[in-house]
């Protein structure tokens, strides 16, 4: 108390303290809040390895970081997340991987309105200019990487079949950039399904697509996870020979076959789960240097071929 | 629905009442929708995938037939699934190298799935019934722990068999027998089995009895709590079962594994006829419902009739037709 009334007393001292802040907060631990959705499916669960992998790695280096991890397996909960951080452990920073970005749009301002540091991280919020820095695949480049390797490698009046995901904007806009890139090229999409990136559900849907067609010349899966079942379900037609598979991801799975120079599997698309290590490391930057990290920061998606697959296979992630 | 099962001599086998046709006419309804809309729906390889793939939530519906005719409810059998899966394979992997590739390996990897299903069964079953706990309370809670275990034990990702042993287990999915799928006919015979018990052995119409009043099956000396474990019991067992057929599939089990089977399998039970607050079990009707729902999905699948958006609001119409039709008519009757 006595303390408290000194310094508001003594006017110096109030412009004194009000100057020392950004020196002190060099002392003391800056903390990053980090909130993702749970490892409900194989690319989830490569991210969340990949944030506890990369939490490890700033912490050991920079003993000045705290990280405080929560994952949420629904948008609720991913709310009361964000607010416990605020509340209960006072944390300089927010990267979040919005579940849904509509539902925590609100919650993820106020903590950029109490003059807290903002990652969002692959699912943009519903208004622009919230977060300092935003760290994104490219969902576009997805669909057209993709796309532009059909429409080399298949001639005009080939016949294929798309599994999309669960039916949610980012998959729109992969699957209309890969209609986009195969456009013109006289290639013939049968059928387009949603597999909702799930092994179980995609092999049931190749299978109705296998009855149904009686010439198929490729598959895009658009997901290793979905990839896995469509070729079990080639396997199980034994129509091996005649159609190829290009997933979408880099599970280490895949990559190893396509290392492996697998002719089921030539390429693959990345759309890496180590995007949030890339947000993660840039987030500390600003607490640990004078970098300028604010703006955007999107990660491209490449073709991961045999000859490159090396640089992209981590045999000890999960996913 | 107790009146049915009141005015229903006990045991006896007799020609099922008309009302009880409704869902066998869906059924058939849709097959001669699904034959009209696709040249290859009746091809013998369709008909595979689609039995085949009914399998798994047919074995588990079967034993939910046992547990809602009773008056129980189990909602953590996708999870379950799930976990035997996720158990199953890092046990066999885990014995591989002592053990080598062989038939005793698979062996000991299906007396394990059965095992662990018969343990998460006894789980369910002794918190219904010796704590007193609401079903849906105590297998909501163990639908959570099963679904983090296995997410746990996968490390957020996938447990993969590895490659030799499932070169070797393959078959059991995708082989048969005469031509017939391995989990049709493993499917076939749970059904068979599950007609017999409910209609012709003591254990059926105590379920019924139990389902019907529980205190008038315990004034007549039924073992109740008893009876009632034994229920969730089995439905642990064939969860065990089915996930003995599922592994050979694909291989591998992760987080996303056997999600909303329960539902499927509570939606097959209801569909088939049995009674939601029990009294009233129809394991035939079961089966019936079950094919009904992955008909659907085939059909879908296989015309392009709707947008791809538009194919749950379409599921979810003809599971209530299925069912209105049912109902529709036994009260007419």
């Amino acid at each position: 108390m006595e303390r408290r009334t000194f310094l508001v007393s003594t006017a110096a001292a109030v412009a004194a303290a009000g100057l020392a802040t950004p020196a002190m907060a060099q002392d003391k631990k800056a903390v990053i809040g980090v909130s993702i959705p749970s490892a409900t499916h194989g690319f989830m669960g490569g991210l969340n390895w990949h944030a506890q992998e990369t939490i490890k790695r700033l912490k050991a280096t920079y003993p000045n970081l705290d990280f405080v991890l929560a994952t949420a397996g629904a948008v609720g909960k991913q709310v009361n997340d964000i607010e416990d951080m605020m509340a209960t452990r006072n944390i300089d920073a927010l990267v979040v991987l919005p579940f849904e970005s509509e539902p925590l749009t609100s919650p993820v301002k106020a903590v950029k309105d109490a003059g807290k540091w903002v990652t969002v991280v692959d699912r943009g919020l519903a208004q622009a200019g919230i977060e300092d820095l935003y760290v994104a695949g490219d969902n576009t480049a997805f669909g057209r990487v993709a796309g532009e390797y059909f429409k080399a490698n298949l001639k005009p009046g080939a016949k294929i079949v798309v599994l999309r995901g669960i039916p949610t904007t980012l998959d729109n806009e992969r699957v209309d950039a890969f209609k986009a890139a195969v456009d013109g090229s006289g290639i013939e999409i049968l059928d387009m399904q949603h597999g909702n990136w799930n092994r179980d559900k995609a092999f049931s849907v190749m299978q109705d697509y296998l009855s149904k067609h009686k010439q198929i010349d490729a598959v895009w899966a658009a997901d290793d996870d979905m990839a896995i079942g469509v070729l079990e379900a080639i396997a199980q037609a034994s129509r091996q020979k005649e159609m190829w598979v290009v997933g979408g991801a880099g599970m280490k799975e895949i990559v190893k076959r396509i290392m492996d120079k697998d002719p089921q599997l030539p390429v693959d698309v990345t759309y890496p789960p180590a995007l949030i290590s890339t947000a993660l490391e840039i987030t500390a930057l600003r607490f640990v240097s004078n970098t300028p990290v604010y703006g955007r920061f999107i990660i491209g998606s490449t073709l991961i071929t045999p000859d490159n697959a090396a640089q992209y296979y981590f045999p000890d992630s999960p996913f | 629905m107790s009146d049915t099962a009141l005015s229903r001599p006990a045991g006896a086998s007799r020609l099922p009442a008309l009302s009880a046709l409704g869902p066998l006419l869906a059924l058939i309804l849709l097959v001669i929708l699904g034959a009209v809309l696709n040249d290859n729906f009746l091809s013998a390889g369709n008909i595979t995938n689609v039995l085949a793939r009914s399998a798994f939530i047919g074995m588990i519906a079967v034993g939910m037939t046992f547990v809602i005719t009773s008056g129980g409810l189990d909602l953590s059998v996708g999870s379950m699934a799930a976990f035997i899966a996720g158990v199953m394979i890092l046990a066999m992997n885990a014995l591989l190298p002592s053990m080598g590739v062989g038939v005793p390996l698979i062996l000991v990897g299906m007396a394990i799935a059965l095992a662990v299903g018969l343990l998460a069964g006894l789980a369910n079953g002794l918190l219904v019934t010796r704590a007193g706990i609401e079903p849906f309370i105590v297998t909501l809670g163990t639908m959570g722990i099963f679904r983090s275990l296995v997410t746990w034990l996968a490390d957020g990702g996938t447990i993969s068999l590895d490659f030799a042993v499932r070169q070797l287990y393959r078959p059991v999915y995708y082989s048969g027998l005469f031509g017939v799928a391995w989990p049709i006919l493993v499917f076939a015979a749970v059904a068979v089995a599950g007609q017999v018990a409910m209609r012709h052995t003591r254990f059926g119409r105590y379920c019924e009895a139990i389902g019907s009043n529980d205190k008038v099956a315990r004034y007549s000396a039924v073992g109740v709590e008893g009876v009632r474990l034994m229920t969730y019991v089995l439905l642990g067992l064939l969860v065990g079962l089915a996930t003995i057929m599922y592994v050979p599939r694909l291989g591998s089990a992760s987080g996303s594994t056997g999600m909303l089977w329960e539902l499927e399998a509570i939606a097959a039970v209801i569909i088939g006829g049995t009674a939601l607050k029990g009294g009233h079990g129809r394991v035939w009707g079961t089966v019936v419902g079950v094919l009904i729902l992955s008909l659907i999905d085939n059909i879908l699948n296989l015309a392009d009739l709707v947008s791809p958006y538009l194919n749950g609001a379409i599921q979810g119409v003809i599971i209530v037709l299925a069912v209105v039709l049912q109902r529709g008519k036994s009260s007419s009757a």
